[in-house]
Order: C-alpha cells, then sequence, then structure tokens
C-alpha cells in the first residue's frame, strides 16, 4: 500500500467488512441503545423538563458510545496486528479507526435520537444545531474512545479501565455537547458560534495528539 | 551546601509564611474575616499541583524520545506528589468553603475542575497499576499522561468561561489581586507560594530517590 489516503481507504474498508462478516456485534450495541432507552422510559414515564431531557439523552449515549468504541482494539488479536503494522502506517491505523468509529457513532447517535423521541418524548425546537452538534459530538466520541481503547487494550483489566480513563477527559467535550444541545432544544434565536467553536477546537486537538501519540502505542 | 540552598530558602519561607500568615494582621472583609489567611494555604497548593504536574508531563515526554526508564520514575513520582498537594489544597479549599460558603462542597467550576484532575490522576495510577512489563507500563502511562494533560488543559480554560463561579477570579468575583490583597498580604503570599512549590519539589525528589534505592533492593535480590 503507498499514500496515507489509501491506506486509510483500505483499513475503513477492512473494518467494514469484518462488522458485516458478524453481524452480532453491531446488532448487539444498536439493541443495547433500544433497551437502555426503554429503561429509562419504564422508569422515567414522559420527561418534560428540558434539563433532564437532555442530560439522560447525553448519559445513555454515552455509555453506549463507550460500549461500541471498546471493542476497536480489543477485539484485534496479537497476530493479526502484528500483521497489521508490516501493511500500514501507525497514522492510518489510528485515523481509519478513528473514521469508521465516528461512522458507527453517527449511525447509534441518529437510533439513538429516533428511538429516544419516540419513547421519552422529544422536546427539541433547533433541529439544524441539535444535529450539528449530534454530528459533532458523534466525531468527538470517536476519536477521544478510540485512543482510549488503544491505550486500555494494552493493560490486563481493559474494561473497567476504558471508563475510568475516558470519563475524566470526555467532561471538556461533554460539557460543551449538553450546553450546545441544551440551546437547541431552547431553539434560542442566535446560534451560539463560540460553542460549536470549541467543540470544533476539542475534536481537532484530539485528533492531533491521536495522530502525534498512536505511534508509542502500538509498537511491542 | 552549595546545591542545597534552596532546600533552606523553602523551610525558611514555610516558616515565615506560618508564622506571618498567623500574626501579621489581614484587612478586614465582609464574609471572609480571618479565614483570609487561608490564601497562605489553600492558593500555592494549586501552584504547586501545576507545577509538579508540569514536571509529569514533561518527562513523560521525555520518556517517548529516549526511552530511558528513569524519566518514567521521575515522572510518576511527580504525579504521586502533584495528588498529594492537590488532596491538600481540596481539604483546604473544603474547609474555607465550609466557612465562607457554608458548604463543604459547592457544585462550582472550580471544584470540578479540582475533581476532574484529581479523577485523572487517580486513573494514571490505575492504569500504571494494570500493567506488569516495565517498558510497556511506562511508554503506555507517559501517552495517557499527556493525552490526559492536554485534556485537563483544555478542561480548565473551557469551564470557567461557561458557568459563573463562586470562586474568587471567575464568575465576575475579583481575584484576591484587585483589592484584598493589599501589600502586607503580598508581603507573604508571594513567600508563600515560593516556599510551599520548593517544598513539593524537595518532597518530589525525595520520593524519586527512595524510588530509585528501592528498585535497586529488588533487582539485587
Amino acid at each position: 500500500m503507498t499514500g496515507l489516503f489509501d491506506q486509510i481507504k483500505y483499513l475503513i474498508a477492512k473494518e467494514i467488512k469484518l462488522e458485516m462478516r458478524n453481524k452480532y456485534a453491531l446488532s448487539g450495541i444498536l439493541l443495547y441503545v433500544v433497551s437502555t432507552i426503554f429503561v429509562s422510559y419504564l422508569s422515567f414515564k414522559s420527561i418534560v423538563t428540558p434539563s433532564v431531557w437532555n442530560a439522560l439523552f447525553w448519559i445513555i449515549l454515552l455509555f453506549a458510545s463507550i460500549n461500541a468504541v471498546a471493542k476497536s482494539f480489543m477485539n484485534e488479536t496479537k497476530g493479526k496486528l502484528l500483521y497489521l503494522y508490516t501493511l500500514a502506517s501507525p497514522q492510518a491505523v489510528i485515523l481509519s479507526k478513528i473514521i469508521y468509529n465516528s461512522l458507527l457513532l453517527t449511525v447509534l447517535s441518529a437510533l439513538c435520537l429516533l428511538v429516544y423521541s419516540i419513547f421519552v418524548g422529544n422536546l427539541i425546537q433547533d433541529y439544524p444545531l441539535f444535529l450539528l452538534t449530534l454530528l459533532l459530538g458523534s466525531f468527538g466520541f470517536s476519536s477521544l474512545l478510540t485512543m482510549v481503547s488503544a491505550i486500555a487494550s494494552k493493560s490486563n483489566n481493559n474494561f473497567t479501565l476504558m471508563a475510568i480513563l475516558s470519563f475524566p477527559i470526555m467532561m471538556p467535550l461533554l460539557m460543551v455537547l449538553i450546553k450546545l444541545s441544551k440551546n437547541a432544544i431552547d431553539g434560542l434565536e442566535h446560534w451560539d458560534l463560540n460553542y460549536l467553536l470549541v467543540l470544533v477546537f476539542i475534536n481537532v486537538i484530539i485528533i492531533a495528539l491521536s495522530f502525534v501519540l498512536f505511534r508509542y502505542l502500538w509498537r511491542e | 551546601m552549595k546545591k542545597n540552598w534552596w532546600k533552606v530558602v523553602a523551610v525558611v519561607f514555610v516558616l515565615y509564611t506560618i508564622i506571618a500568615g498567623f500574626l501579621f494582621n489581614v484587612p478586614a472583609q465582609p464574609i471572609l474575616h480571618e479565614t483570609i489567611r487561608n490564601l497562605y494555604f489553600h492558593v500555592p497548593m494549586w501552584f504547586s499541583m501545576m507545577t509538579i504536574l508540569f514536571v509529569s508531563l514533561w518527562h513523560s515526554i521525555k520518556y517517548l524520545n529516549k526511552s530511558n526508564i528513569e524519566s518514567d520514575i521521575v515522572a510518576s513520582q511527580a504525579a504521586h506528589t502533584g495528588m498529594l498537594v492537590g488532596f491538600l489544597g481540596l481539604i483546604t479549599g473544603s474547609i474555607w468553603a465550609r466557612y465562607t460558603w457554608g458548604a463543604w462542597w459547592v457544585a462550582d467550576t472550580k471544584l470540578n475542575g479540582a475533581a476532574i484532575t484529581m479523577l485523572i490522576y487517580l486513573a494514571y495510577f490505575v492504569l500504571r497499576g494494570s500493567i506488569d512489563e516495565e517498558q510497556k507500563r511506562a511508554r503506555i502511562s507517559a501517552v495517557y499522561n499527556i493525552f490526559a494533560y492536554v485534556m485537563l488543559v483544555v478542561f480548565l480554560m473551557i469551564l470557567p468561561r461557561m458557568n459563573d463561579s463562586l470562586h474568587p477570579g471567575n464568575g465576575g468575583n475579583p481575584g484576591f489581586n484587585k483589592y484584598d490583597l493589599d501589600s502586607t498580604m503580598r508581603m507573604v503570599f508571594y513567600p508563600a507560594v515560593i516556599g510551599w512549590i520548593l517544598l513539593t519539589v524537595w518532597i518530589f525528589t525525595l520520593r524519586v530517590r527512595l524510588e530509585k534505592v528501592r528498585r535497586k533492593l529488588i533487582y539485587n535480590d
């Protein structure tokens, strides 16, 4: 394989092919979202307070995302990783995983929003802003969690570690997302461009860090 | 002795802080009253913590460059020392909050930032504990240290702009520089900051030496 873009393209195609081959992982995570929402529907009935609606939505999405992304490095066997390292550059590997996971999380968050609005209710007034926030949020979640999953997969008890490593460093992202989606629910007249810029800025920082740091993670 | 002059400075400044901090005059402020003296103990803790955590970050970067295990020892011990002063900062802040805001803990941006810092570094220690192989542990935890520190700085930069805060220096509250910190307080505050930072660095160098001795003992057995 030659250029970085070619490598990324092939690796994403590989990820999708593998995902399609054993569909139970994908359907498992989709079912996870649906059943979590159903549990909260049974406990809350319907939610009319915007801040509670908002917080619950993001908490469900946060846990679902962690579950979805956690497997991205843990399922790789040592031999498979070694083979991958001889073929592609570390940057291509991490970027392809990040792009693939953001596709996955975009689908996941769309499904989450749909099911959540059916059962728990829908309070959104400004759809474009909410969807934009959701898209940027999926992208940020995916890049951060992919990197943390790469770190956690090197340790002995990786699933617990995945949660405790990612929660504290996800806070800046989550706070901005919650603030923005609250604005979308309230339907403010003007978009708060500062927050959108901060969100883009956080995404760029995470990707730059992953780009630089991942090559230290994968060599054994 | 020539190399150790800064330890003398640390002891003298901290002693001076304790004596002068409790005895010198302080301006009478409405809610603060005498608790304003906590400024000499609470604020320098956070300065010391950020200094020592930056040392930890620096040595993590150095480890990734040179793969020298000594940098890893320094980075982890610096993080340990940072947690020590961080907890002291939390405790002094909590007591201060009890007497000025009326609660041990309030939902406030500064306090949340402090709590997140603690969580990040406790997670760092758990990560270190869960990897057995030495070089691998050093490498993986160095990566997490850098990643976490950058996200922490982002967090500390963003959060104060998002919410109002009770804490001085945020959300329209005046910091101490504006008018509370008059010239007598400055005379204690600046030596206090220098003294506590130097003392923290001293604790940190002792920890590094102790860890090196411990490793030597393990490998000689």
